[in-house]
């Protein structure tokens, strides 16, 4: 110890031990890479090896059953569709809005800055206390007794809407910011209004970004258990939510409660489960590199 | 690309309030709202259920909530019960005994799963504030379990007192030859269901004699299969939960008999529905929404509960009460 410290604090210049210093930091940081992908590898392996058996078509066609043989998630798998599918027409629309608002026309103001900060902190309050929140305001009208509008599908994508949406808003405003400025001083110098200026020459540059937000805020959405929980409390149902007022329940549910089952079977469907989760997610985000690297050679022609 | 020139043409009217605005906003604002209408009084029809056998047409939704330490046997019974009338809607919830009570007493749910008697005034008042009349069903008894690594070969039989002393708040037990003098110097790690557990509830009133009060230095978890994984991977623990998960996993597990003041006795088939295995068999309820019950689809569900319920309820590793109770049961409905 103090002989190190004796020779590292000299300025003679050591190499030998200067060489083996350097080869420890490279393997310490090479190990702290590991770390996390070894981590993620032994959980894949170990989801794909009990999980791989038990996936075939019954599995994805038939609803939940006290029986694993027989247990599929047909109910949980359509009502992450629907719940997927109702989050985006919210969120989209509201999000983009938001974004080019506060990106092209909202003055510089105290009143603005408070809106930015607030929308940043807001993706990052826990998803729990979004679930409590859609309870009070939309299950529930304002934390009373009475009814508002149940426990439905429409409930629980409005809930995660809040939730994704500070997500979709910031990752809009930082691909519209990243517009050049140039783009919008040349669109105007040909004579176009605001509008047509957003329109022509913002958006088109900016939407492999704001696709990219969206989908990537989708598949968090789509992964969430707590919120969708407090909303439904749900896991057996056996019919496929016909329109967005019905009951649902969703993967995350019904993954958290096969895993809780005494019959290590169950435990082999939640992999089973989380496979097609992992399949859904991995769809999502590849669909959102491609459609990225397809709009961004486009816009560079 | 769309919504965003419509969402545009809305600001840009908003702003600019022109006439030509204020006409866009009618033209576009209008079909929106008349969409959202539509979209909320949307249809009430069923799904497109296959009627297998079109012998039943009864139809509607029964509403489930409640215990998780029941669910399996509503969920079974629910099961069995679409297979005869595949018409009939059966939504069944896990939210805790105390959760599903919660939706129970304003008259959300129509059964509740109960793995404890609703005593507790809050909910007994409440449920009368809102008019809510019900039955209470007794299905069968499970029994909370004491078990032990399977290496352990020094503890049989536990005493309440001894379980009291390991457990109450104030415990300082971490060696087991704090227990009993003959225990050999072995350090004691513990392991239980966390504090929204039903099953806590039930071990923390009967054993250190108030519901909730228990030590926190404990591997707790609402996974009963960590438990599992816990006491059998570790020489020194101690653990309890319910019987289900004992008999799905007897060959990682020693369970410990319990003396309550008459001789140690092993949770069993046989000994925790006669009532021997005390204080840590409790019972397991439904509780029925007398208002429901009027309805067509209730009926039959709860019908077919009683009828169906010993069975399935054995099957999913509970012991369910005897013939006398069920009648009993079905005498409380027919009133």
């Amino acid at each position: 110890m103090n002989k190190d410290k004796f020779i590292t604090g000299n300025i003679n210049p050591n190499r030998r031990l200067r060489k083996i210093i350097g080869a420890c930091v490279y393997l310490l940081f090479l190990l702290s890479t590991c770390v996390g992908i070894i981590g993620l590898a032994l959980l894949i392996f170990d989801v794909l090896k009990e999980g791989i058996p038990w996936i075939n078509w019954q599995f994805l066609t038939d609803f939940p059953s006290r029986d694993p043989k027989e247990a599929g998630l047909l109910s949980a798998l359509f009502g992450t569709i629907w719940l997927m599918f109702l989050t985006a027409l919210f969120t989209v629309p509201i999000g983009v809005g938001a974004a080019i608002y506060l990106e092209e026309y909202a003055p510089r103001n105290l009143l603005t800055r408070i809106i930015e900060i607030n929308v940043s902190n807001l993706a990052g309050v826990p998803s729990i206390v979004y679930g409590l929140l859609g309870i009070g305001i939309f299950v529930y009208r304002f934390g009373s007794d009475e009814m508002f509008l149940d426990r439905v599908l429409m409930a629980g994508a409005l809930t995660l809407s809040l939730l994704v949406l500070p997500i979709v808003i910031l990752a809009s405003r930082e691909s519209i910011r990243a517009v050049p400025d140039s783009y919008r001083q040349g669109a105007y110098a040909m004579g176009a209004d605001k509008w047509q200026v957003i329109k022509g020459a913002v958006l088109p540059s900016a939407f492999s970004g704001i696709l990219t937000g969206t989908i990537l805020a989708m598949s968090r959405a789509i992964g969430e258990a707590a919120p969708v929980i407090a909303i439904t409390a749900l896991v057996y149902i056996t019919y496929i939510p016909a329109h967005p007022f019905e009951r649902f329940t969703v993967l995350p549910i019904q993954i958290f409660n096969w895993v809780a089952r005494p019959q290590d079977d169950f435990r082999s469907l939640a992999a089973a489960g989380i496979i097609v989760l992992l399949v859904i997610l991995l769809t999502m985000n590849a669909i959102a590199v491609f459609l990225r690297n397809k709009y961004q050679t486009r816009s560079e022609e | 690309m769309r919504i965003l020139k419509v969402l545009y043409k809305l600001m840009f009217a908003l702003e600019s309030s022109t006439k030509r605005g204020r006409g866009l906003i009618i033209t576009i604002g209008l079909p929106v709202i008349l969409i959202m209408m539509a979209c909320a009084s949307g249809p009430a029809e069923e799904g497109a259920a296959p009627a297998a056998e079109s012998a039943s047409k009864l139809k509607g939704t029964i509403e489930i909530d409640g215990s998780s330490t029941v669910y399996p046997i509503s969920e079974a019974v629910a099961e069995e019960f679409n297979k005869v009338f595949p018409k009939v809607r059966v939504n069944v919830g896990v939210s805790g005994t105390g959760g599903g009570f919660k939706r129970f007493t304003v008259g959300e749910t129509d059964i509740s799963d109960a793995s404890r008697l609703m005593k507790n005034p809050k909910e007994t008042s409440k449920a009368k504030e809102n008019g809510v009349t019900y039955d209470e069903l007794r299905l069968g008894t499970d029994g909370i379990s004491v078990m032990v690594n399977p290496d352990n070969n020094f503890v049989e039989c536990l005493t309440v007192k001894e379980l009291k002393a390991i457990w109450n708040p104030e415990s300082t037990i971490t060696n087991w030859n704090q227990v009993q003098s003959g225990f050999p110097d072995q350090k004691m790690r513990l392991y239980g269901p966390d504090s929204d557990s039903g099953t806590f509830d039930y071990f923390t009133e009967e054993i250190n004699g108030e519901a909730q009060a228990s030590r926190a230095d404990y591997t707790a978890s609402a996974d009963d299969n960590v438990l599992v994984r816990g006491i059998a991977g570790d020489k020194g623990s101690l653990g309890y939960f319910g019987y289900a998960y004992y008999a799905e996993n007897k060959d990682k597990l020693k369970l410990v008999a319990v003396d309550s003041g008459s001789g140690c006795v092993e949770p069993s088939l046989e000994t925790i529905p006669s009532g021997k295995y005390t204080p840590l068999s409790r019972p397991l309820f439904i509780y029925v929404n007398e208002k429901s019950y009027q309805r067509p689809a209730v009926k039959a569900f709860v019908n077919f509960y009683m009828e169906h319920g010993p069975n399935l309820t054995n099957e999913v590793g509970y012991i369910a009460s005897g013939n006398a109770t069920y009648t009993d049961n079905k005498d409380k409905l027919a009133r």
